[in-house]
């Protein structure tokens, strides 16, 4: 079985005329189309083994050549060419070219699972009858052969009146072939006797049919899968390693982050320093240190963190144990009146409320698909870590819990993720009671075969996610900053912080929030917040004038924190980020995805309503239990 | 033969029943499936057809969804859903 090139049918009706300049990749889930996406664009992509994950319409550049582009989009998951879901109505609009400002691509790779031929070339039929220049490719060439399958390239070609090639798009084997056909000119499929392309049965029959003329022999079920799953869905041990995996994310995220933070930090505190000495005393250069230096360095020096929660989410969902966890959480959320598909989300709000809110795109129930964007932000996402990891490390003592498993600053972490998760779980139910009632929609989840995950997928996921962070950093977080910056130092010649219109304006709210605890230099930071969340770590320095010159800014913002604030406040500045909407980004995409502000106004007080009960109990509560 | 017989002949092998009945490890042909319109047309393009094989695998720890080996591959449905599905259980 050769993996290296592309087999066309005879005769090749050649169309002539201008070059290619738009291809669309159409696959159903999991046939490893983002993969050859990421492979033919080296752009970044979110790769993963759920049914459905690709929900964004992606544009990515393929160069070829003779200085020749061709742009690819990367269609999202699609078992048939059914419109039901807005997945499929994505796919249907842009293939048929009546998606508006998309113009109809000219021409299709078709990605295949290998393995599965059968049900997989069910899509062929629809795809083929659109009479698009199509390349059918067979994905997964290590793993069929592995098990021992099999399948004739020609007879299938003939089969179906087009080029068929063979790859693992994985391991980079044959993904040149396809390169070199989109360099050339398209052939248009031959005329093929196909099946009435919206009947599934026969669909699924002249699929059977073909790949028999195609001498496929499907390989031997996957043994290691079942393996894997005799012990990952055990009855004990399974919910025993699944508990085991949330703990060790948790506990990872503190012990092995710690080494690369604290590198980060001294590197900023010495370039901050190197500033110091180089610049003349000025106000611009109190500007730089304090303002931006501070603001943005203090920000930063969650980069190595943030970045391992990405690594290890992303490893969990590569490898496939993801859909398993789904599996295993079933249960939980039809409690709360969700479903599995609900928990994709849902996991993946735990990075980032953004992408969780588009990954609901897969839920075809609209009531439910409303209710997973409505609770999703208050998973814990990577923002809420810097204010997180500050305010424990600040007031709570590391000391170990379960031996080396478990110390009491990664319980504090662990328990506020568990937080945002009743928040959520308790929101779901009430909106499914309430404004969302409807029938429970099933639960119909394609479980993959497990898969190492691939250096390529993971590294091209963090390089993305460095560079989400840091153009935030760069932008959002640099003007916050700056423009705190300033308020904190005017009117001009102002000493006292608290005179400055930054300390004014702190004033004015500090009664409004002093039963919780906070005085108005966490009132302005909680202003600052609702741009983003993790601004207020930066707003904090600033207000204590604590320069990123002054050595390790984090410990003296620790030491400054200690003074502002009792062990109670503390405590319910933890619940107020833990349930408050502050996130500009979500709100707007919550918009887009609902189509009007009725959504994104009612999320954001509710939230910010349970935000300010949740803090206050806690402020009181704490206080009650082990004083000022 | 005639009459009654020939009816006993047609009838396919196995016990009626539904996908919900099949304990870990036995397959079942589908016959029906007993659902909404939208939700039969995602299982039948999961390979959920009538006349194809369904094999009953693991269940998630808590009994409750199942997964099932359909068409070259693994998906999980929950009781609910199975209990839907008509098929003849191979015994």
């Amino acid at each position: 079985m050769s993996a290296c090139h592309v087999v066309t049918p005879t005769p090749v009706a050649r169309r002539s005329g201008s070059p290619l300049r738009t291809a669309a990749i159409v696959g159903p889930p999991n046939s490893g189309k983002s993969t050859l996406f990421n492979r033919l664009t080296g752009l970044r992509q979110k790769v993963a083994n759920y049914p459905g994950v690709t929900v964004e319409e992606r544009v990515g550049r393929v160069h070829l050549p003779g200085d020749k582009v061709v742009s690819l989009i990367d269609l999202p998951g699609t078992y048939s060419m059914r419109p039901a879901s807005e997945d499929e109505r994505v796919v249907e609009l842009v293939l048929t070219g009546r998606m508006p400002g998309v113009s109809r691509p000219q021409a299709v790779l078709l990605v295949l699972d290998a393995t599965n031929l059968g049900r997989n070339l069910a899509l062929a039929a629809p795809v083929l009858a659109l009479g698009l220049p199509t390349l059918v490719v067979l994905n997964m060439a290590d793993d069929l052969a592995a098990r021992g399958g099999a399948v004739d390239l020609e007879a299938l070609a003939a089969q179906l009146g087009t080029a068929v090639t063979l790859v693992s798009a994985a391991r980079g084997e044959g993904v040149d072939t396809i390169r070199r056909f989109l360099e050339g000119t398209f052939a248009v499929p031959a005329r093929v006797e196909l099946p009435v392309i919206q009947n599934v049965p026969a669909c699924r029959a002249w699929a059977g049919r073909v790949a028999e003329r195609s001498r496929y022999r499907a390989p031997a079920p996957p043994v290691w899968t079942r393996r894997l799953d005799g012990v990952f869905l055990h009855p004990v041990v399974g919910p025993l390693l699944f508990a085991v995996v949330v703990v060790a994310l948790f506990q990872a995220m503190f012990t092995l982050a710690r080494p690369m933070t604290d590198a980060v930090e001294l590197l900023i505190g010495a370039s901050g320093q190197w500033l110091a000495a180089a610049l003349p005393a000025s106000w611009l250069r109190d500007l730089l240190l304090e303002g931006v230096w501070a603001g943005v360095g203090s920000v930063v020096v969650f980069l190595p963190q943030i970045l391992l929660l990405f690594l290890l989410i992303g490893i969990l969902e590569d490898s496939g144990y993801l859909a398993r966890a789904a599996l295993i959480a079933d249960r939980t959320m039809a409690k709360a009146g969700l479903q599995g598909k609900s928990f994709i989300p849902l996991l993946s709000a735990y990075a980032c409320a953004v992408p969780a809110v588009l990954a609901t795109r897969t839920i075809e129930n609209k009531r439910d698909r409303l209710a997973t964007i409505l609770v999703a932000p208050f998973m814990t996402c990577a923002a809420r870590l810097p204010v997180y990891t500050l305010i424990i490390a600040a007031f709570l003592p590391e000391r170990r819990l379960l031996g080396p498993f478990l110390g009491t600053r990664a319980a504090a972490l662990l328990s506020l993720y568990v937080l945002g998760f009743v928040a959520a779980i308790g929101t779901a139910k009430l909106l499914k009671s309430t404004i969302l009632k409807s029938d429970r929609s099933p639960f119909i989840l394609e479980l993959p075969p497990y898969r190492w995950p691939t250096l390529r997928s993971l590294g091209l996921r963090l390089a993305d996610r460095a560079k989400v962070f840091l153009t935030r950093a760069g932008t959002v977080i640099l003007g916050v900053a700056v423009g705190l910056w300033l308020l904190a130092h005017l009117p001009l010649g102002v000493h006292d912080m608290g005179a400055s219109v930054a300390g004014t304006l702190g004033r004015a709210i500090a009664p409004a929030i002093r039963p919780l605890g906070f005085d108005w230099k966490i009132g302005v930071g909680l202003v600052t917040s609702l741009a983003a969340r993790e601004v207020i770590v930066g707003t904090l320095g600033t207000l204590h004038g604590i320069a990123a010159g002054a050595g390790a800014s984090t410990v003296g913002l620790q030491a400054a924190l200690r003074s502002d604030l009792t062990i109670g406040g503390a405590a319910a500045l933890l619940v107020f980020f833990a349930f408050a909407m502050q996130c500009m980004s979500t709100l707007a995409v919550v918009r887009r995805e609902t189509g009007s502000w009725r959504f994104p106004a009612l999320q954001f007080s509710y939230m910010l309503t349970l935000a300010y009960a949740g803090a206050w109990l806690a402020n009181v509560g704490v206080t009650a239990l082990v004083g000022r | 033969m005639t009459g009654p017989s020939a009816v006993v002949i047609a009838a396919p092998m196995g016990v009626r029943g539904t996908l919900a009945e099949l304990s870990e490890g036995e397959s079942a042909g589908v016959v029906a499936l007993d659902l909404p319109d939208a939700i039969a047309q995602r299982l039948m393009e999961l390979g959920f057809l009538a006349g194809c094989r369904v094999t009953a695998l693991r269940p998630a720890p808590g009994g409750d969804p199942r997964v099932f080996e359909v068409d070259g591959s693994e998906v999980a449905l929950r009781r609910e859903t199975a209990r839907r599905i008509h098929v003849e259980i191979e015994r």
